[in-house]
């Protein structure tokens, strides 16, 4: 037999969803078997007669009455859940107030504004849509997904470099943006070294050694594995340099990378050549043509690259420009000597692209006539063909005076640079010969620059001093080192990396973000005081392919 | 190629810039278009008896005894399945009804007229809480009530009416969400404020003192009194915004009881339907789950114009019928503004810094993201004549909406 119990608390009023609420709670509580609380209305009071909740105690009870009935199996259960209205009216909810988490990207930038970057690591198969959304929102992408396409890829990066932002991957496993990591990172102390690396463990391992051996880092910028391939010629390295290049806390550079191909490495070290700032630089492998060139040092591994740069910032920033002007010419080398050549093409051809040459190193080099220059060019001009019937151009000077003023009428031509190897056999007083020449072709065009190397000593018959003042009297840049010659042309010719055209956006501070993916990235941003969203992404339309793409359609 | 965003753009701004004025109460066969003495209008997608649910099917036998067309339960059945009723949605006439929706032509409703755009909506009056026939009671108390309510409420509210401007309804919407409202399962302040509104001009129009009390008593006590002039004018706002080429916005949700349809406004007068799923939420004594009908009525229409459950960040005092927390209120208004066009101009959120409300369902969000409109019930009792059971939460089938993807892929030729 059912023990039915109640309660009355004259003039207590409470919502009815409280009410149901309580009601819920106690119907739910032990030996309970239904439970009714209600204003005592006659409409409620007929409804309690219902279910057999109705007491007598209840029948007096006036409408604005709070009226608690528990039917149960036995007298003490009915007490026990009376005795607990109380403690359940007033139990709050364990006030779970986590954010809403919002299901689209769009959603989420709404609820935090200031989020500039959005990491993203959802399956590969999705990721490029959900990158070129955070570009649509003017958003820097950070891409961890892998298996995104390489047409993909170079799309996502045309589009990154249109709008000024950076897209570090796909497959990029991490980053350090003002001083907080993104992905996989060490937690390093800031300072004056930004990175860039294709390499994620490379980054890792660089930023770590630069932290152990007392340095900082400004920026550790991740670009993707395959951001230095040929297809996609390294547009985010590019960028990350053009980045720290402007970058007042950054004083000293490091690349690393696997090496790259032999186009993005020339158009790399170019660009690096032009930052104004030491650039350490290590691809893995590469064989560099010196330790130095300008500005470039070129480290023997990850240690060595960390060494350099953190040896690198603690001297004084600010070098002076290394050129009187840069321009955008071309150059051509009129060499006598042919190791000279060669080397000089070696150092060369890491910056100056297209570069032709008749001692060419690499296929695409190779010249279809050694007699028309074409673009760079780097002649031996001491080849058979040039000396057939005559003598050789350390003897003989009218050869390359005759090449020296047909290269002068190609308006292309920006610097024209020959050798001049002086001692015994070798012509008695070359610059007598060719410093006038080059003084009249200056006079015609006074963009036209020389450039001389001179291989001699001063006890050599010629005077080195003697011959390098006559040619510096004429207006010539006189050198007397290969690598001096590399470092000077590097530093004044080339284009601008296309980088500048659309600079990247500022990395505002504090860093905040959006997280489309896996959690601990989100995770860990929190942790380390960034403000952060989780996208609570899902597939579009479930999965549905077919939906999928009328939706792809119908986007507009 | 039509400019899809372009589209939702207009269909939004001229739902959002429609007007609706509570203008006057009539007898339903006088002003609902294409009304007649052997129609009964229904809540929700088109439906025949067959597949009714039982609070459908006891409305529609109250409402065939109201009309004096049978005299009994047998009598009213007995003239349904001779095929002599017919039966077409209150969408299709320019007007929505609580629950099971259904108007009869000698229904008194209110008739409002959107200012802006010219069109006009038409709902019937609210009966109150408890036993009423939009649950699928008709015994001889709620036949007389509804009397009662023609004959001497609306009579009342009819002269009163047309001495006065009208009421602006968004006007008073914009306010009661601002007093704790979210439009449809909570309409105590707007309630409130329709009586308020209402009593100066009834008392100038009033003879008799007694009826008077009566019909000011039976509006302030009941807390839905506005619910069906603001889902009338949401119907407004609606049909405003239905029919802009290439839109992929929503204008209609409604549920029978037995299915939950939609129509988008550049998809014509079709309708994507699928079964009605279980609202989720709280029940009063007595009553379970297994207790409750499938979702029925066209209240949906609140959701529809950016109201109701997508202004669940305004209505604090009923967040546990979603089983939650102030906080989580404010969650099922975040998340709707996922799947919506814009933010209301005129209904905002103090609780969200005064954002205006989510407004304008896009299919394409919807299909997108996998999330369906939040709505906001009351729950009715399966057997006809119960009456309503609980309240809470349900969402429409996502198939709906995937439905009208497909369609509307068809129609464009994507």
């Amino acid at each position: 037999m059912s023990i039915t119990k109640s309660e009355i608390r004259a003039g207590a009023y409470y919502d009815s969803v409280v009410l149901m609420q309580l009601q819920r709670s106690l119907a739910a509580l032990d030996g309970v078997e239904d439970a009714g609380v209600v204003m005592a209305t006659p409409a409620n009071l007929e409804l309690l007669a219902d279910f057999e909740l109705l007491t007598q105690e209840g029948k007096t009870a006036n409408p604005d009455d709070l009226l608690i009935v528990v039917r149960a199996g036995k007298a003490e259960a009915a007490e026990a859940a009376l005795g607990q209205v109380d403690a359940l009216l007033t139990a709050r909810r364990s006030s779970i107030s986590s954010e809403f988490r919002a299901r689209s990207m769009a959603g989420a930038a709404k609820n935090l504004p200031d989020a500039e970057w959005v990491l993203i690591s959802v399956p590969g198969r999705y990721a490029a849509d959900v990158a070129d959304e955070a570009l649509d929102l003017d958003k820097h992408v950070f891409l961890y997904s892998d298996n995104v396409s390489v047409e993909d890829e170079i799309k996502l990066k045309a589009k990154g470099v249109e709008k000024g932002r950076m897209v570090m991957g796909p497959d990029c496993g991490t980053a350090i943006i003002n001083g907080v990591g993104l992905g996989f990172a060490n937690r390093v102390r800031r300072g004056p070294i930004g990175l860039v690396g294709a390499s994620g463990t490379g980054l890792q391992a660089i930023t770590s050694q630069i932290h152990n051996l007392g340095g900082g880092v400004s920026q550790a910028i991740g670009t993707g594995g395959r951001d230095l391939k040929e297809a996609v010629g390294g547009q985010t390295m590019l960028q990350g340099l053009d980045y720290l290049t402007g970058d007042e806390g950054t004083s000293v550079i490091v690349l690393v990378s696997k090496p790259p191909a032999a186009q993005v490495s020339t158009r790399l070290l170019q660009a690096a050549r032009k930052t104004g700032k030491p650039v350490v630089v290590d691809f893995i492998g590469f064989a560099p043509p010196a330790p130095q060139i300008g500005n470039l040092y070129f480290a023997a591994g990850m240690e060595d690259a960390a060494r350099l740069a953190v040896e690198l910032a603690k001297k004084a920033p600010g070098s002076a420009p290394e050129v009187a002007k840069a321009h955008d010419g071309y150059l051509r080398g009129l060499f006598s000597g042919g190791t000279l050549a060669s080397e000089t093409l070696l150092g060369l051809q890491n910056f100056l692209s297209p570069l032709f040459s008749n001692v060419a190193h690499r296929d695409e080099q190779k010249m279809a006539d050694p007699l028309r220059s074409q673009a760079h060019s780097i002649l031996d001009l001491g080849e058979d063909v040039f000396t057939v019937g005559r003598l050789h151009p350390m003897m003989d000077n009218d050869l390359r005076i005759r090449r020296m003023k047909e290269e002068a009428e190609d308006p292309e031509v920006g610097m024209i640079l020959l050798d001049v190897v002086l001692g015994e056999g070798a012509h008695a007083d070359p610059a007598s010969e060719l410093a006038p020449v080059m003084q009249t072709l200056k006079k015609a065009r006074k963009d036209l620059d020389f450039v001389v190397l001179v291989v001699g000593t001063d006890e050599d018959p010629q005077d080195s001093g003697a011959q390098v003042e006559a040619f510096e009297k004429a207006g010539a840049k006189v050198l007397r080192e290969v690598n001096q010659v590399v470092a000077y042309v590097s530093a004044a010719l080339g284009s601008e990396s296309d980088a500048a055209a659309h600079p990247v956006k500022r990395f505002v501070e504090p860093l905040a973000a959006i997280n489309v993916g896996v959690e601990t990235f989100y995770e860990s941003l929190k942790a380390q005081g960034a403000e952060a969203v989780q996208v609570d992404w899902r597939p579009p339309a479930g999965g549905n392919e077919d939906l999928m793409s009328i939706l792809e359609k119908m986007r507009s | 190629m039509v400019d899809i965003t372009k589209a939702n753009e207009q269909a939004v701004k001229q739902m959002m810039e429609a007007r609706p004025i509570l203008t006057g109460v009539a007898v339903a066969r006088d002003v609902v278009p294409g009304m007649r003495d052997n129609l009964i209008l229904h809540a929700g997608p088109p439906i025949g008896w067959a597949r009714m649910s039982g609070p459908m099917r006891g409305a529609v036998i109250g409402g065939l005894i109201f009309e004096g067309l049978a005299k009994d339960e047998k009598e009213a059945v007995a003239m349904v399945e001779k095929g002599e009723v017919d039966f077409e949605p209150c969408h299709h006439h320019s007007s929505v009804g609580p629950m099971a929706g259904v108007t009869t032509a000698s229904m008194m409703v209110y008739v409002l007229e959107n200012e802006t755009h010219g069109n006009k909506a038409y709902s019937n009056l609210n009966e109150g809480y408890g036993k009423v026939l939009r649950y699928g009671a008709f015994s001889k108390e709620i036949i007389e009530k509804l009397r009662w309510m023609n004959d001497v409420m609306g009579t009342m509210l009819a002269d009163a009416l047309a001495k006065s401007d009208g009421l602006d309804i968004r006007a008073l919407l914009s306010e009661s969400l601002h007093m704790g409202d979210e439009g449809h399962n909570r309409n105590k302040a707007g309630s409130i404020l329709y009586t308020a509104k209402l009593a100066p001009l009834i008392a100038k129009v009033a003879e008799d003192a007694a009826a008077e009390a009566e019909v000011l008593q039976f509006l302030g006590d009941n807390a839905l009194s506005v619910l069906n002039p603001v889902m009338a004018a949401c119907k407004a706002m609606a049909d405003a915004a239905h029919g802009v080429e290439g839109s992929t916005m929503v204008t209609t949700m409604a549920r029978n009881g037995t299915d939950f349809g939609i129509r988008v406004s550049g998809l014509g007068e079709d309708w994507f339907t699928a079964p009605v799923e279980q609202p989720d939420g709280l029940y009063f004594p007595g009553y379970t789950s297994e207790d409750a009908s499938g979702d029925i009525g066209d209240s949906t229409i609140t959701e529809t114009t950016g109201i109701g459950a997508f202004a669940m960040a305004s209505a604090p005092a009923i967040v546990q019928f979603i089983s939650g927390t102030p906080q989580d209120a404010l969650k099922a208004s975040l998340e709707m503004y996922e799947i919506t066009v814009a933010e209301h101009s005129h209904f905002t959120i103090p609780n969200l810094e005064f954002r205006g409300t989510p407004v304008g369902i896009d299919i394409r969000k919807v299909v997108e993201l996998g999330v369906v409109p939040r709505v906001n019930t009351g729950i009715a009792h399966k057997e006809a004549g119960v009456g309503q059971v609980g309240a809470g939460l349900v969402r429409p089938p996502i198939k709906i909406f995937e439905d009208a993807v497909l369609a509307y892929a068809k129609k464009y030729k994507l």
